[in-house]
Parts: C-alpha cells; structure tokens; sequence
C-alpha cells in the first residue's frame, strides 16, 4: 500500500488553498491530489465567461499548470475516492486501490441540488438537452446543443441560473428564467435590490417567470405550477448547490450544514480537515452555521486546513456571506447579513444599503458603483465598533476618513 | 519589504500623486501626450481623500502580509510576486470585482478595459521608486521598510 503524508480530495479553490496553506509551513513532503476531475485546475466561476466566448479555455486555469511542479504535487485525474477509513488512515480509490494518509484535506465542494421533477431523465449527464451548471463538463455539454435558434429554459434564479443566463441570452433566440421564489437572487438581495437586477436583465432579453415552478419535463417541453407551457431545446436546472459531505457522513464524521470542522478546519474525525464548500461555516455576522459556497471561503478554509495539517498553528474564524457577482455591466457587491438598522440611499450609479447592529456593521449590498466596498467588508470581517467611527461619513462612501486619526495611522503608516 | 507610506500630516491635498501615477501607468513618455489622449484619460492607481480641517492624505495598495484580494481573486490573476508585490495580471482578470469585495483599503480600481488596476510599486513601469514618492512636494509619501514597526 502506497502512503502519503498529505492527500487532498478535491482539485479546486479548497484544494489549491490546502496546498498553499502546506507549503507554508513544509517544502518537502510530496502533496498527493486526487480528483474525480479530468482536468487541471480550474476557476469554476470562469464556466459561464467560457460559454459566453469571453474567456479562453487556456485562461480558465485558476493556477498556472506549472503549480503542480513547483509545488510538488502528484496529481490523478479522473480518479474517485469512495471510502475513506479514518481508523487505519486509508482511503479505498474507485478502482479498488487502497491508499494510506498522515494528513487528509477533504476539499471535495458542492454538487447541484436537483429536484425531483416528473419526467426528469434517469442519467442526466447523458442528456443532451437538460443540464446541470456547476462545472466544465457541464458548460461543454451546453455549449453544444446551444444554436442561435435555441429556446434556452433555465429553472432558478439564482447566482448560477442568472450567470448561464447572462452566458447565453447573445447566442440564443430566447432565454426564460423559471423560479419559485417572487425575486431574483433571493438568497442575495432584498425585494428592491432584487428588482433593479431583474429590471436591469430584462432590458437586456431575459424573461422571468417568478413565483412558477417547472411541474413536469417533457421531450422539448416542460410544464409549469401555472398552467402553461414552455418549448425548449437546452434547459439548465439551477435551483441550488449542495455540500459534497458523503465521504465523511461514512466514515462518520460530524454532519452539520456541511462537514463540521473546528476552527483549524480539523473535522471530527482525527488528522482528516475539510475546506470549501462542503463544510458548514459559523457565519460571524449572524452567529449562525451555514453553508458558504463562495470561492474566497474555500481557498480561505483551504489555506488554513492546509497550515495545520503541516503543523503549524492557524485559524479561521472570519467566515461570513460575501458575494460579487456582474450582469451584463452591472455589478452587485453583497456581504454579511441583513439585519439591524438599516441605510439605504440611491442615485442613478448606485443603490446602496447598509446594515448596523449593536454599533457593528452587520452587512450591506451595493449595485452599480461598488469602489471600495471592501472597506465595508472589512469593518463586518474585523466586527470593527464603530462608536469611533464617523458614520455619517461611513455611510456617504467608503473611505478611510471615516477612521479615527490613530486609526488612520495604524492603516497607512505602518506594515500589514 | 519596502512599501508605500503615508504621513497625513505632510499631505497637502495637492493630488499631485495621482496625476504622477496615472503619467507613470499611461506607458507615455510624454505628460501632456498622456493626458491629451482624452477618450482614455490615464487612471491613477492612488487616491487621495480629502477631508475637513485639511486633512488629506492617500491611499494606494498596502500589499498586505494578508492579501484578501489574492487569496479571494477567483481568476488567480491576483499573484504575490517573490519580492512580496501584489500583482495582476490584466490578461487573466475578468473584472469580477471580488477583489474590490475583499481589500481592506480600497485599492483596486476598474481600468478602461474592465480590467481591475491596483498598485504594482511601478516594478512594471518604470521601475525604482514609485512615482507618486518620487514627485510628492512635501514627502508625504514614502518608500520605506517598517516591517520590524515605526521607529
Ligand atoms: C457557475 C458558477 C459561478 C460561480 N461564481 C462564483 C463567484 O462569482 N464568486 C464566488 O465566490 N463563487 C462562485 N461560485 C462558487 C465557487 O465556484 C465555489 O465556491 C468554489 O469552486 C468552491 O471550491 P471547492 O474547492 O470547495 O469545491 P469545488 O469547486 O466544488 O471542487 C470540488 C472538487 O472535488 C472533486 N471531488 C468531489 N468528490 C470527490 C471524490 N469523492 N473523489 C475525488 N474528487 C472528488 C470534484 O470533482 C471537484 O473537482 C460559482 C460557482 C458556479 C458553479
Ligand atoms: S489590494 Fe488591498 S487587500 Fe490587496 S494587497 Fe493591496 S491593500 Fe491589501
Ligand atoms: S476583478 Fe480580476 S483581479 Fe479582481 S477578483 Fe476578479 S478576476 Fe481577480
């Protein structure tokens, strides 16, 4: 049996933070990836610019190729993991290869949530009409059945239906966005937010069926709560992702929202951390456990596993939403939750409103002119008290003016 | 490392540093040639705010021990080179904005190009000392080491 002093499961933004996170701390020891993946890897973001024609598939790599060697990586491709034994350190690969671990990153991200829908076909991945819009496969698949004439159905509304929306609403004869919720982006933006995005898409060819949900799939046609019908040739099923938390669930790991890690991303289960979207994150800003699917999360989580698991003490414990997301020109930066007073201002470049509890900035969304924000995020990251703070000035535009002097100084004159 | 500091109390809000930046970014050798070409005015990569009591002072990338934006960039564009610079690479960046969502300080501004500019201590210029330490009137701007704190 072949032995490794560190495997990671998973070959994306997880991932790559777990191996930066080692490298750190350990230059030596060879890194051992495995992933169900064929390809190197990828920002998955990138799979809507790619479908759009705005990125090239040589640009979609998230790490330069030479990453692996530079940081001594082995890599298999194409290759699952299906068990992973934590009692004797070993994990069993899908073509029944046993391997054994000192130290394991599970980084092994989110799956999409698909509905049971009447008429959904058995192998979706067979399909060449009805697809699923998480990764590269899918994003090729798409991109051979979409013709100018296609008549494109997309079921949520979502940050990923509205994404593979945007990709394909120029090369296509229609684009129609199906979704239960009365709002786009629901799980982002509140109901006038949410009406500025959906106003500004329809401007730009995208229909909306809100408050309709898709009753039945039919060969090139799917019928809806309303009575109605759609023609389709491509329809894309996007209502939500979900934690990839089977192999630890097994092995008996500790299953929350996601797998469930301390905050050195160490799981329940002994020398085996998780990074990424398949952990439960406690949200700083609402104090609660919640699955935080967003890239900035995963390397984040991965970076620090990673630190750990070559022996060095690291620690995560700034987990909260944060989203940046553009729709055909316009741009939303989102962060935090939404709870507490509110201020909300709006002029024709920008919407904007923040979010104070307890004299701590909670959360804010902006659309349109977001320079700076991160000003904003940093105060919900650092849950800076802004009694010393000038708000009046803070809820102008970010800016830090709004600082105290010594504040100020701590910023700009002295090292980060 | 060497970076970019600023003295409030030195800063005349003459914003001088931000037209030095912009000259210095345009790839002109010529000023007036860099700011005449008025459909693409150069973008400076520094700000200055002004503030009451005649306070001004700018900000421009603190290429942060913790850089949010290269650890939250989804693109990998965002680099930290091996001298400690925060750098991007404007053919990988697909003007998301995250980074803008991540950095503590405001210092990432979107380019013509849709691109994101930031600070790069004009290592991809002209090289030497950043420009806006060069041209500042009153040294309010520095290119200093404080790694070991402010003496
Ligand atoms: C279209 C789209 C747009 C997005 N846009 C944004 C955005 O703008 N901003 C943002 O912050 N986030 C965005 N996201 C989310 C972001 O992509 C994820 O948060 C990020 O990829 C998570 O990284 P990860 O490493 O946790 O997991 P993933 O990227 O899901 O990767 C997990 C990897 O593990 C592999 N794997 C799983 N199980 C096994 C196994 N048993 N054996 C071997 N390998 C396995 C998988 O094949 C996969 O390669 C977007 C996602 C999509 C789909
Ligand atoms: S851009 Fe912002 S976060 Fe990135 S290194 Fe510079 S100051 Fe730090
Ligand atoms: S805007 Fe560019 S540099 Fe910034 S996070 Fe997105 S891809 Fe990275």
């Amino acid at each position: 049996m072949k032995k490794f002093k560190y495997i990671i499961i998973g070959n994306s933004a997880g991932a790559i933070g777990g191996v930066q996170g080692i490298r750190k701390v350990d230059q030596a020891s060879e890194i051992l990836i495995i992933t169900s993946e064929p390809w190197e890897t990828y920002s998955r973001p990138l799979i809507s610019y790619w479908l759009q024609g705005k990125v090239k598939r040589e640009k979609m790599h998230y790490r330069d190729p030479s990453f692996y060697k530079e940081n001594n990586c082995r890599i298999r491709y194409n290759t699952s993991v299906e068990k992973i034994n934590p009692q004797d350190q070993t994990m069993a690969l899908a073509d029944g290869e046993i391997i054994g671990y000192e130290k394991l990153l599970v980084a092994t991200g989110s799956i999409p949530f698909v509905p049971p829908i009447k008429g959904l076909p058995k192998n979706l991945k067979e399909s060449k009409s009805i697809f699923t819009f998480t990764t590269l496969a899918d994003a090729i698949g798409v991109k051979k059945g979409l013709t100018n004439d296609a008549r494109v159905v997309i079921l949520g509304a979502g940050l990923i239906g509205l994404k593979a929306a945007e990709a394909m609403v120029n090369q296509c004869q229609s684009v129609t966005v199906v979704d239960l919720a009365d709002r786009v982006l629901p799980s982002v933006l509140e109901d006038k937010s949410s009406d500025i995005v959906k106003k500004h898409l329809e401007t730009q060819a995208v229909d909306f069926m809100l408050e309709t949900s898709i009753t039945e799939i039919r060969d090139k046609e799917v019928l809806l709560s309303n009575g109605k019908s759609l023609p389709y040739e491509i329809l894309i099923l996007a209502v939500g992702t979900k934690p990839q938390c089977t192999l630890i669930q097994e092995a008996r790991g500790d299953i929350g929202r996601g797998i469930v890690t301390d905050h050195h991303q160490e799981t329940t289960l002994k020398n085996i951390y998780a990074a990424g979207d398949c952990t439960q994150s406690l949200d700083i800003s609402s104090e609660t456990q919640k699955n935080l699917a967003i890239l900035p999360n995963a390397f984040l989580q991965g970076e620090v596993a990673g630190m750990n698991m070559a022996g060095e003490e690291a620690v995560y414990d700034q987990a909260f939403p944060l989203n940046s997301v553009g729709f055909m020109g316009l741009y939303i930066l989102s962060a935090g939750t939404y709870d507490g007073v509110a201020y909300e201002t709006q002029t024709p470049e920008q919407y904007k409103k923040i979010f104070i509890k307890d004299n701590v900035l909670k959360g804010y969304i902006i659309i349109g002119d977001c320079m700076r924000g991160g000003i904003y995020t940093d105060l919900i990251r650092e849950q800076t008290d802004l009694s010393t703070i000038d708000l009046k000035m803070l809820i102008t535009s970010p800016q830090i003016m709004a600082f105290n002097q010594s504040s100020r100084k701590e910023k700009l004159a002295q090292s980060h | 490392m060497k970076r970019v500091y600023v003295n409030e109390e030195w800063c005349l809000g003459c914003h001088l540093c931000e037209i030095q930046c912009a000259f210095a970014n345009s790839g002109e050798a010529d000023m007036v040639k860099a700011f005449n070409n008025s459909e693409q005015k150069p973008l400076a990569r520094i700000t200055v705010e002004d503030g009451e009591n005649d306070i001004h002072f700018a900000v421009s990338c603190r290429h942060c021990e913790t850089p949010y934006c290269v650890k939250g960039c989804i693109t990998g564009a965002l680099t930290v080179n091996e001298n400690g610079i925060v750098q991007i690479d404007d053919t990988r960046c697909v003007g998301c904005r995250t980074c803008i969502l991540m950095c503590p300080y405001g210092c990432l501004t979107v380019g013509h190009n849709k691109t994101l500019l930031k600070c790069e201590l004009c290592v991809e210029n002209l090289g030497g000392e950043p420009s806006c330490v060069r041209r500042c009137p009153n040294n309010a701007i520095v290119f200093e080491d404080r790694d070991g704190g402010l003496l």
